[in-house]
């Protein structure tokens, strides 16, 4: 695993890939940032903030999994990883944690917004720093969520583009799932559909409430579809 | 030290190996013969474990590769036909990241060294792979196979889309690497197996259909009784001499022209020398002959020869293939 991990790491950083994910996600939430609190002023919150940031993973996360097993496919590199004496599981844990982690440097990078705010916020109306942390551990989780269902997807198609389109399409359907329950008049399959919506859970984060059965609702689906990806693997090889 | 035994690989209802069986010994060079679809890269596949079988075992050194795939894999060296380089990276890089990944536990910066000594890649170690050509990529690509010096080195058609003295070179690496390792090397050349194997097999449409020692299989082919021949003289005549002479099965005219020459592709009987006999008959018509040689066998007619060379003592020795050798000689026979 450790050997997949660095390789990943480096391959970031050796192609444009990790550069291009880094200036996108940090302008896009700089001028997010500066949108939604400095020029609304007083009627600012931060729930808009990490609201639209929250959508606007859907097109920042394929850039960091597109190419993870759709790339390996295509140049016949798998071959190589597969007859490796490593586990499947190995194999696709070095990849998560290598997209993980410069998901999660990114958006911690991007935290650095929030010193303007302390900074220049009038006397008594300094923001909650409970409620920042939590939204970003919020936020590493749904990442999480949607990383492991960009290598699930990419471990699927040699196409890259292909993957990421449907990465895209796949998480925004399980984003706006919950507004699109209420128009079903049907209550269990609402409930249903309810239940699986990614942003209805984050939302409780958005309010300020830390919870703990959303943490371990995204850490269960990213582990499920982490599982899937080795699956995957398994499945070709039988058939 | 390989072992594989009844070997059956299904996808849907085509069967792309059926039932094979053969053992490699230790320290042995073994081709692995047979034209292109013939499954060769699928029985490649399996022993690396990078496929499973649909039924049989594979066991390396007395380990099962499904049982214990780690362990086995541990053993195997494996070229694919396409070489698995990442192309983002330098030699030094990719090869490190093998290094990691086949988890060596051998002097980092000596091995990988002598590694690059073994294949001639030593000055280009610090180029990326993307700027490399097909030949040095190659290497790259044995160089991998060759980290962590496993006992078992299988190279999957490793000397296709090279140059001529490419070819050689990475045959005299094979060669040599044959001296300290067991080596599995699949081609559709024969004359790379003659030149490099201790022993052959032979497989098409997915059934062994021989396994010899190679200069079983290089007498089967020096049997050869083709013979192109290239004469002066009137082309009707000639023809007509040549199918009506004696010691001559088959003859014909091929679209072959030098001058007022002729090229004509003669069958001798089996056993029969027909070239001195020819040449005196020539002589006294007299159309000259200027060129006589032997027609190299191409896989189909060395599968032939095989089947046909076979004989009641191979059946026997191989009474395990022998539902399928039967099928095929019954095929062959009809040539």
């Amino acid at each position: 695993m450790g050997a997949i991990y660095r390789r990943e790491m480096r391959a970031y950083f050796t192609t444009p890939i990790g550069y291009v994910f880094m200036i996108v996600f940090l302008m896009l939430a700089s001028s997010i940032f500066c949108l939604t609190t400095i020029q609304l002023g007083e009627r600012s919150n931060l729930f808009m903030y990490f609201t639209i940031l929250i959508f606007l993973l859907i097109i920042i996360i394929p850039i960091l999994t597109m190419k993870s097993f759709s790339e390996e496919k295509k140049m016949r590199t798998e071959q190589l990883l597969l007859t490796s004496p490593i586990s499947i599981a190995g194999m696709v844990a070095g990849k998560y944690f290598a997209a993980m982690t410069m998901y999660t440097g990114t958006l911690l990078v991007s935290a650095l917004n929030f010193y303007t705010i302390f900074k220049f916020a009038a006397e008594g109306s300094d923001p909650n720093v409970a409620s920042i942390v939590g939204n970003h551990i919020a936020l590493i989780l749904v990442g999480s969520v949607f990383i492991a269902i960009g290598i699930f997807i990419s471990s699927l198609t040699e196409n890259q583009l292909a993957a990421a389109i449907i990465t895209v399409a796949v998480i925004l359907v399980l984003l706006v799932s919950g507004f699109l329950a209420d128009l079903i008049p049907f209550y269990p399959i609402r409930m249903v559909v309810k239940w699986i919506s990614i942003f209805t859970r984050f939302s409780y984060f958005t309010y300020g409430i830390f919870d703990y059965s959303a943490v371990l609702y995204y850490l269960s689906i990213s582990f499920l579809f982490l599982f899937l990806t080795g699956r995957v693997f398994d499945k070709r090889r039988w058939g | 030290m390989i072992k594989i035994e009844n070997l059956v690989k299904r996808y849907g209802g085509n069967y792309a190996l059926d039932d094979i069986s053969f053992t490699v010994n230790e320290g042995e060079i073994v081709g692995f013969l047979g034209p292109n679809g013939a499954g060769k890269s699928t029985t490649m596949n399996i022993l690396t474990g990078f496929l499973s079988s649909t039924s049989g075992t594979v066991t390396i050194n007395g380990i099962d590769i499904l049982e214990e795939p780690k362990k086995a894999k541990e053993l195997i060296g494996f070229l694919p036909e396409q070489p698995p380089l990442y192309l983002d990276m330098t030699v030094e890089e990719y090869l490190n990241f093998v290094y990691d990944l086949k988890g060596c536990k051998l002097n980092r910066y000596k091995h990988l060294r002598e590694v690059c000594e073994v294949v001639k890649i030593t000055d280009v170690y610090k180029r990326l792979i993307r700027n490399l050509s097909k030949g040095y990529r190659q290497r790259v690509g044995i160089a991998q196979a060759l980290i962590g010096n496993p006992k078992i080195i299988i190279f999957d058609e490793p000397t296709v889309g090279l140059d001529p003295k490419q070819i050689i070179e990475i045959r005299n690496l094979i060669r040599t690497l044959g001296r300290d390792h067991t080596v599995i090397l699949s081609t559709h050349i024969l004359p790379e197996v003659q030149a490099v194997c201790d022993r052959i097999v032979v497989i098409n449409n997915g059934k062994i259909i021989a396994d010899e020692k190679t200069e079983d299989i290089t007498r089967a082919v020096q049997n050869n009784r083709r013979f192109n021949v290239k004469i002066c003289g009137p082309k009707k005549e000639v023809l007509a001499m040549l199918k009506a002479k004696t010691g001559i099965v088959y003859a014909e005219e091929l679209a072959e022209r030098d001058g007022d020459a002729t090229t004509y592709m003669i069958e001798s009987e089996p056993g029969v020398d027909i070239r001195k006999n020819l040449f005196y008959t020539l002589a006294e018509k007299g159309w000259p002959l200027i060129g006589l040689e032997g027609v190299g066998m191409n896989l189909e007619d060395i599968f032939i020869s095989l089947i046909d060379n076979g004989g009641e003592d191979n059946r026997r020795k191989r009474s395990r293939q022998q539902k399928s050798r039967i099928q095929i000689s019954e095929e062959g026979g009809d040539n």
